[in-house]
């Protein structure tokens, strides 16, 4: 959508630049204004297309066993080395990125859907209805998470799925106060009166009026979320909880042989690891510019308009936070 | 607000009762019987045939009555302040509880005040000088630091010191009466670590708020009026950013007597943690009621404290 260059009309005016949309003009920022955020940007899309093109890069099967070279060094043959059953490392590391992102994607989406379906009711109706719900939040909260792991996991089983529904499940009850404080402070605004006044239905109102205002908070959600299921999946595995073989997860292959044979094989404690404080890093800082750019609070006047305005109120703001 | 206060508090009973009866239901309901569970530890130790009379076991440990009155049992020991007896080897769990829980405040404290110490001074820096070296820099360390996985880190730790100088972690925990030096070394690196971590949290809540605050009018009235940068970053713009921050900070301390099971593990600290793990592991349930209950009071109260804070912060938020 672009504001049409009126200005050139009047001599000597400046010319109007061009305005993208808002989707376009998300990533310009993102490159021009967040570094880091670019590089935690490529760093999840490398993540992302490792995952996808996992059978075409990777050299070998990540199941495929080659018992006569058990522990074998790093060489030509396995690029990373090979672990205790002969399974190529850098396969199974590759592989393994694909199930990062599922559990991260899966995990992060159940997150965002659950924590918004009972944080926006929740701060919508207010009163006694959230009173006690947030009551009951409390409690979910004070709940020891391996009980309620262990006992789920019995009950439905161990495996991919189960882990995701487990970590998105849990994780989305911590987001829920984010989205309900984030929906009373729309409450607050005067259109809602206004829109209540001329006579908006409950539906409509959180349709056209609250929703769209939430969602950058729904997406900023999803991608912090996203580091802390792949980093709480990884501790699962740790304990022994996560997802069981021979699926390759960085966090089971780190703290299973990676930690067994640690002084005999050190190559398969160090690459798991590597893969997986990259990836972590990459998405946190991915999900820090994310917000950088689509917290609403931090718009008032600065990112509001765009990558045209970002620079005009930088120069103003520069003046503000430095010493002067 | 002391009417809020009090119905707060008198709410918390309710929700205490409902936590502790549905983990109490629950680890009842986690498959593997306790019994099962030693009869097979047992005969592990012993090869040969075990002729158990499961009934009389169950009898001995109270089990086999229905859970209701064993939850009326555990309610009456409690009120009488005792925690019960460990299933397994029948010690007091408050004279387990009371020796584990000392380690895991050490570490907890520790790592707490490392956690704020750094988050604090990188997270007010990158908001005021956003976009600048030192915000990156401040940023990569403390995302790096929660992005590392800590057992994955402590595997580092132990392999490469050992093959370079000789050197590893102690094995065995010295505690702080005995060896006030070797105890504080052993707990600097699991401290660090664990500190570090939580500060990522904590650094970018605080920098995003910060960020937000100061963009505000009162803010820019404040250096129009030419006051100094520290007076306005401090006394204008933290004091209005610590809301979100404080319910993160907040959030941590159940560290310090929960504890963290994979710190626990790695670097061999008999604390908190490993003790609930363990106790879930081997069913054992008054432990596991036991430290559930603590951790509930102490969670809730928490959240209390929390929110009366936000009242303290912030005039506008008025309680009724």
């Amino acid at each position: 959508m672009e504001i049409e260059d009126t200005n050139t009309m009047v001599p000597g005016a400046p010319e109007e630049p061009k305005r993208h949309s808002a989707f376009v003009d998300f990533f310009i920022r993102l490159v021009r204004e967040k570094p880091m955020g670019t590089v935690g940007a490529v760093i999840v899309l490398l993540l992302l297309l490792t995952g996808i093109l996992a059978e075409v890069i990777a050299p070998y099967p990540y199941q495929q066993i080659h018992m006569a070279d058990r522990l074998a060094a790093p060489s030509g043959q396995y690029l990373l080395g090979a672990d205790n059953m002969g399974r190529d490392l850098l396969s199974r590391v590759i592989y393994g990125a694909r199930i990062s992102m599922y559990i991260g994607l899966g995990a992060s989406a159940i997150n965002v859907i659950f924590a918004t379906s009972i944080g926006l009711i929740s701060g919508y109706l207010g009163g006694k209805f959230d009173l006690v719900v947030q009551r009951f939040v409390d409690a979910l909260l004070t709940f020891p998470m391996l009980i309620i792991l262990i006992t789920l996991m019995a009950l439905i089983g161990t495996g991919i799925v189960q882990v995701i529904i487990v970590l998105g499940i849990w994780g989305g009850i911590g987001w829920i106060r984010v989205v309900r404080s984030a929906v009373i402070a729309i409450k607050g605004n005067v259109y809602i009166d206004a829109a209540k006044a001329i006579g908006c239905s409950t539906g409509e109102m959180v349709r056209r009026h609250i929703l769209p205002n939430i969602m950058p908070i729904m997406i900023i959600i999803f991608s912090v979320a996203m580091a802390g299921n792949i980093l709480a999946e990884a501790s699962l595995s740790f304990l022994g909880l996560g997802i069981p073989p021979p699926v390759p997860s960085w966090g089971r292959m780190l703290s299973g042989s990676g930690r067994r044979y640690m002084y005999e094989a050190t190559w398969l404690a160090i690459w798991p690891g590597v893969a997986l404080t990259t990836a972590v890093f990459g998405i946190s800082m991915w999900g820090d510019a994310v917000r950088d750019l689509l917290d609403p609070r931090l718009r008032g006047g600065v990112g509001g308009m765009g990558s045209y305005g970002m620079k005009q109120a930088e120069k103003a703001t520069r003046k503000i936070t430095r010493r002067t | 607000m002391r009417n809020y206060v009090i119905r707060r508090l008198i709410l918390m009973i309710p929700t205490l009762f409902v936590v502790t009866v549905v983990v109490f239901l629950l680890i009842r309901m986690m498959p593997g019987n306790v019994i099962e569970l030693m009869v097979m530890e047992h005969s592990q130790e012993q090869a040969g045939e075990v002729n158990l009379d499961i009934a009389a076991v169950e009898a001995m440990l109270g089990l086999d009555k229905p859970w209701y009155v064993q939850y009326r049992e555990w309610i009456g020991n409690l009120l009488q302040g005792d925690l019960g007896l460990s299933l397994w080897t029948e010690r007091s769990v408050n004279e387990d509880i009371a020796a584990r829980l000392p380690i895991t405040f050490e570490l907890g404290f520790l790592s707490f005040l490392i956690a704020q110490l750094v988050a604090f001074p990188i997270g007010i820096y990158s908001a005021i000088r956003q976009e600048t070296l030192g915000d990156y820099l401040g940023r990569a360390f403390a995302i790096l630091s929660l992005a590392t996985p800590a057992f994955w880190l402590a595997t580092m730790l132990m392999v490469f010191p050992s093959i370079w100088w000789g050197w590893s972690p102690a094995a065995v925990y010295i505690p702080l009466v005995e060896n006030p030096g070797g105890n504080l070394i052993q707990f600097t690196i699991p401290a660090i670590l664990l500190g570090t971590a939580m500060s990522a949290t904590t650094m970018r809540m605080l920098r995003t708020t910060m960020l937000e605050v100061l963009r505000q009018d009162y803010v820019r009235t404040a250096w129009s009026k030419g006051l100094k940068e520290r007076i306005v970053i401090i006394r204008h713009g933290l004091r209005n950013a610590m809301i979100p921050v404080i319910t993160i900070i907040s959030g941590q301390i159940p560290i310090m007597i929960g504890g963290t099971v994979i710190i626990e593990q790695i670097f061999a600290l008999p604390g908190m943690g490993r003790l609930f793990l363990e106790a879930i592991v081997t069913r054992d349930y008054p432990y596991i009621s036991a430290l559930n209950l603590i951790l509930a009071v102490v969670g809730l109260l928490l959240i209390l404290l929390c929110d009366l804070s936000y009242a303290w912060l912030d005039p506008r938020v008025r309680y009724k």
